[in-house]
């Protein structure tokens, strides 16, 4: 495995100040309960998935093309984003805008996929308020939804703020926390493609 | 668009009327506000109350604000307690309805878990763990003052609901189908749902915070296998917080949606499991009881040792026996479902484990006593609590291991043996804990010392009363009477056991006046604690002055082992010449507004959801993002060094040498 | 210095998680393995893709913390996994009908 910028002797910005590495290390803790409120609502998914209450099921909902386009995007949004900090690591400003741009970019398209998927279950009266499968399933994809939507506010947030004031021990560690975030949520969607989506369709 | 703006649905009432108590409450909400507002404005006081607390990021500061507000929760669930039990003093009361009686016994259990004794705990966290391991704040001292403002504003909705649409009904468990919109509509379980979620945002954070700060701001020196088993117990009550409160956040909000927006989790319509969310109630709610435990175990653990003059007995057992507990209590949450008919392996898979997280429990017990053996006791007051503690926590462990003998009888299960179970447990550990900390920290608080004559009547009136008031309970558990009946038919042998337990609830009542009292009584007679280290104390807070100085030590100091601040007495005491320590400028961070401004947003969130007024609800939220993103747009520049003169002219002020 | 630049790692990353991607779809939609195989594999692809993201987007052994940081996520993994398991065997197999 490499470890790459473990290597002694170096250290990127976002790690110099004591108050960066506190927040990063924060920040990972964070996301440890974050894994923590996602397999709560994956829990309550897995408990209620066949209580369709004569409803229609997964199998009937899930587009595989619609959700593979999702995967895609969310996937390939991830990897950007570790382009942009990469970037921010060599300091090259506008490598780093080009990539944050496409990573929302990216996330927007799987945003604007979500939302029209949700809006025709709505439409053919699959709404949450259906079944418990429904609930349960509109709650768990939701949340997702609603932490891609807050992590782009708060990447273009990071983007202006580093426009303002360049690559800063600060600016740095924003970008690199935002990245962490951004990684995470494909994280969770990897979940939710395989066991929501795949299993459902399968 | 305009229907959604402008959708003000009203609950049947929206103000409640029709009982002198809530006539009572009114009159004293409107008289006291109006009191504050007059003393501030006269005294002109609010630019320092702005300046000096809304804004402070001052771990210190902050505990005191924690503390204040335990206190006020201390008596708001005392008084609900008191009502009940002057309901059950004699058979056919009528004192108070069926319905009043679910309301109190609701917002008493809850008050008390999530309102009183957790944030008392986190207080005296703030107050002491920094000083304690020699760090100059927490790790995120913005964050810590997100995490009060955030316990504060879900604290006050949930007590407005007493006057405001009318309180929730449902248990601290809030079972459902129970707890659900079709049997119980109105705002009343909106208040719980959203005030406990608010609330717990912020002890998440207070989770991360002092997980991150005693990781990694211990002084130099300071392995964990030196720390103090206070800061041991701060640090796996973090992690417990960290990994727990997520389920809580989680099954609030869906019981929030079933309820508020139709959905179908835990309703029989729709195909939804009502017993879902015990589930995920529990697998919060075990480890819960731990993350109340713990930090007072921690306590006792630092007054035993003190006040016997003694190094702990067995502290590498006692930290092993924590670690255990902290992964365990994720384990075995279902022996909260004995009375949800479970099957049979369930029920001695429970059992098995149950026990099993009883044995660390007993280890700990066993060490506390080593220490104690041959060691020199004073009885000061902390003592006496923590000694206290010790039977009574005893006879609860001892009961909930017959409770955990799962199918021994399923009428135990639910009873007043539960009940008094549960109250031996949580009253002789976490407010005994508490009240001994606060009394134990109090000088390094303030500067003065409460008052030791006065604080023994405290504690006896306060302990011979809860032992009248709960001995009686296991009785009549035993006898059949069963958990949350608001009222009994005579002649079931249940009178006299009853009329004891409330004479012994008011005995409670009394020592806790005599407590509070003796708060104001120790002010006029102050007894200043001029040396900082008034009970000849083991570790760094005592090193401080007291009060400690906002940047708490003008240098860090260097530890050589356990019991830090006792070694370094050791060694002035044997002559070794210390260093003359340099003093460098020092590293603060400044004041926030944005905590206080974006809780208030949440509240505001919070009410609106509470009676369904979305659009108030949506409003709050959005106010809060935009708080945090403004915020974040003037992250830069939030700190800034106190001068070396300053920090000497403080030291000198304080008595201490520079 | 140079390496700490490179964008090897990420493309490694990028390659890793498609074919694991591509993989999942594959068992789900076009074997014919049992169900219980099929779901087994799907969450041995899933667990690894967790992994390339973490050790090769995410960084997590990078820092001076890394150590706490691995234990974090682990004890969180530990939470999870318990949550998921201990709900399902309760809620499905083991309570009686309400
Ligand atoms: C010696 C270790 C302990 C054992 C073996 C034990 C056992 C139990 C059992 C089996 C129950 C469920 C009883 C039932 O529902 O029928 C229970 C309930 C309870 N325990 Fe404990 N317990 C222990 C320690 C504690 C501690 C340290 C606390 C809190 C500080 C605590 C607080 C509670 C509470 C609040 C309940 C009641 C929950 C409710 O239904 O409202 N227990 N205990
Ligand atoms: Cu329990």
């Amino acid at each position: 495995m490499e470890t790459t910028t473990a290597t002694k002797g170096y250290q990127p910005m976002e790690y110099k100040s004591e108050e960066g590495r506190l927040k990063i290390f924060g920040f990972w803790v964070f996301l440890s309960a974050e894994i923590v409120l996602f397999s709560t609502l994956f829990a309550t998914y897995f408990v209620l998935v066949h209580q369709t209450a004569g409803g229609p099921a997964g199998k009937d909902l899930f587009e595989v093309n619609i959700f593979a386009m999702e995967t895609f995007f969310l996937l390939t949004s991830s990897f950007t984003c570790g382009l942009a900090i990469l970037y921010m690591r060599k300091n090259s400003m506008k490598g780093y805008l080009i990539w944050t741009i496409i990573t929302l970019l990216l996330g927007l398209g799987f945003l604007i996929l979500e939302i029209k998927e949700f809006s025709t279950l709505v439409e053919m009266g699959a709404g949450p308020t259906h079944s418990a499968f429904l609930s349960a399933f509109f709650t768990l994809v939701g949340t997702h939804g609603l932490h891609v939507s807050l992590g782009i506010v708060w990447v273009t947030s990071v983007m202006i703020q580093v426009i303002k004031r360049g690559f800063t021990p600060v600016t740095a560690r924003k970008i690199f926390m935002t990245g962490l975030y951004w990684h995470f949520l494909d994280v969770v969607w990897i979940f939710l493609f395989s066991t929501i989506y795949l299993l459902g369709v399968a | 668009m305009k229907d959604f703006l402008f959708n003000f649905k009203m609950p049947e009432h929206f103000f409640i009327t029709g009982d002198p108590l809530i006539y009572g409450a009114y009159v004293s909400i409107i008289l006291v506000s109006l009191a504050i507002l007059f003393v501030l404005t006269y005294y002109k006081k609010w630019v320092w109350l702005w300046r000096e607390w809304l804004t402070t990021v001052d771990h210190k500061k902050i505990g005191i604000m924690y503390l204040v507000a335990a206190l006020l929760m201390l008596f708001r669930g005392g008084v609900d307690a008191l009502l009940m039990r002057i309901q059950l003093t004699a058979p056919n009361m009528h004192f108070l309805d069926a319905e009043h009686y679910n309301q109190i016994f609701t917002t008493h259990g809850t008050i008390m878990i999530l309102f009183m004794a957790m944030p008392f705990l986190i207080g005296l966290m703030n107050v002491a763990i920094p000083l304690q391991i020699g760090a100059r704040d927490v790790a995120f001292p913005a964050l810590n003052a997100v995490s009060f403002w955030m316990f504060a504003a879900g604290a006050m909705l949930f007590n407005i609901s007493f006057v405001l649409g009318g309180s929730p009904d449902a248990g601290w468990t809030s079972y459902t189908p129970l707890a659900g919109s079709a049997l119980d509509p109105g705002p009343g379980q909106n208040y719980y749902l959203l005030g406990l979620q608010i609330a717990g945002i912020g002890t998440l954070v207070t989770g991360i915070n002092f997980l991150v700060t005693i990781l990694k701001m211990r002084a130099p020196g300071m392995t964990l296998w030196r720390m103090p088993l206070f800061s041991w117990s701060t640090l796996i009550t973090s992690v417990i917080i960290i990994f727990a409160f997520p389920v809580l956040t989680i099954a609030l909000a869906l019981l929030t949606l079933d309820r508020v927006f139709g959905f179908h989790f835990f309703t029989l319509a729709g195909g939804g499991s009502p017993m879902m969310w015990a589930n995920l109630f529990w697998i919060w709610g075990h480890p819960e009881v731990y993350i109340v435990i713990l930090p007072a175990f921690g306590l006792f653990s630092e007054i035993f040792s003190t006040f016997a003059r003694k190094k702990l007995f067995g502290y590498n057992a006692m930290v092993y026996s924590m670690l255990a507990i902290s992964a365990l209590s994720f384990l075995v949450w279902v022996h909260h479902f004995f009375t949800m008919g479970s099957g049979p392996w369930i029920n001695s898979i429970l059992s098995i484990s149950t026990m099993l997280i009883a044995i660390p429990t007993g280890v700990k017990v066993f060490n506390w006593l080593f220490t104690l053996y041959k060691g020199r006791v004073e009885f000061k007051t902390p003592m006496l609590w923590a000694l206290g503690f010790i039977p009574i926590f005893l006879v609860g462990g001892i009961t909930g291991v017959m409770l955990a003998v799962a199918p021994a009888d399923y009428q135990y299960h639910n009873s007043y043996f539960l009940i008094a179970h549960f109250h031996y447990v949580l009253i002789g550990g976490t407010v005994y804990g508490c009240i001994a900390g606060l009394i134990y920290y109090w000088p390094k608080i303030v500067g003065w010392l409460l008052n030791e004559h006065l604080g023994k009547w405290a504690f006896w009136w306060f302990t011979i009363g809860f032992n009248l008031c709960f001995i009686p309970m296991y009785i009549v558990g035993l006898k059949g009477m069963t958990r949350r009946m608001y009222t009994y038919p005579a002649g079931l042998g249940w009178e006299t056991w009853n009329l004891i337990a409330t004479i012994g609830a008011f005995a409670m009542g009394i020592g806790f006046i005599i407590l509070v009292w003796n708060m104001y009584y120790s002010f006029k007679h102050r007894q200043n604690d001029t040396t900082g280290d008034p009970w000849n104390g083991r570790t760094l807070e005592w090193m401080t002055s007291s009060p400690a100085a906002e940047y708490n030590f003008a240098v860090i100091p260097q530890v050589k082992g356990l019991d830090a601040f006792y070694l370094i007495k050791k060694e002035r005491a044997a002559g070794v010449k210390e260093e003359a320590p340099e003093i460098k400028p020092i590293h603060m961070p400044k004041r926030e507004a944005f905590p206080v401004i974006m809780s208030a947003f949440m509240f505001v969130a919070g009410f609106g959801f509470v009676f369904e007024w979305l659009q108030i609800g949506f409003l709050g939220l959005l106010g809060s993002v935009i708080t945090m993103i403004w915020r974040s747009f003037n992250d830069y520049d939030r700190d800034y060094y106190i001068p070396v003169e300053e920090v000497k002219k403080t030291e000198l002020a304080a008595g201490r040498r520079v | 210095m140079e390496q700490h630049h490179s964008a090897k790692p990420h493309i490694v990353g990028y390659i890793f998680s498609l074919i694991l991607t591509v993989l999942a779809f594959v068992d789900m939609l076009y074997t014919r393995l049992p169900m219980s195989m099929k779901i087994t594999v799907l969450l041995i692809l899933a667990v690894l893709q967790f992994l390339v993201q973490l050790i090769y987007f995410m960084h997590i052994w990078e820092s001076k913390e890394r150590a706490y940081q691995v234990i974090s996520i682990a004890y969180g993994i530990f939470v999870a996994i318990s949550i998921v398991a201990g709900s399902i065997w309760i809620m499905i197999y083991n309570t009686m009908p309400m």
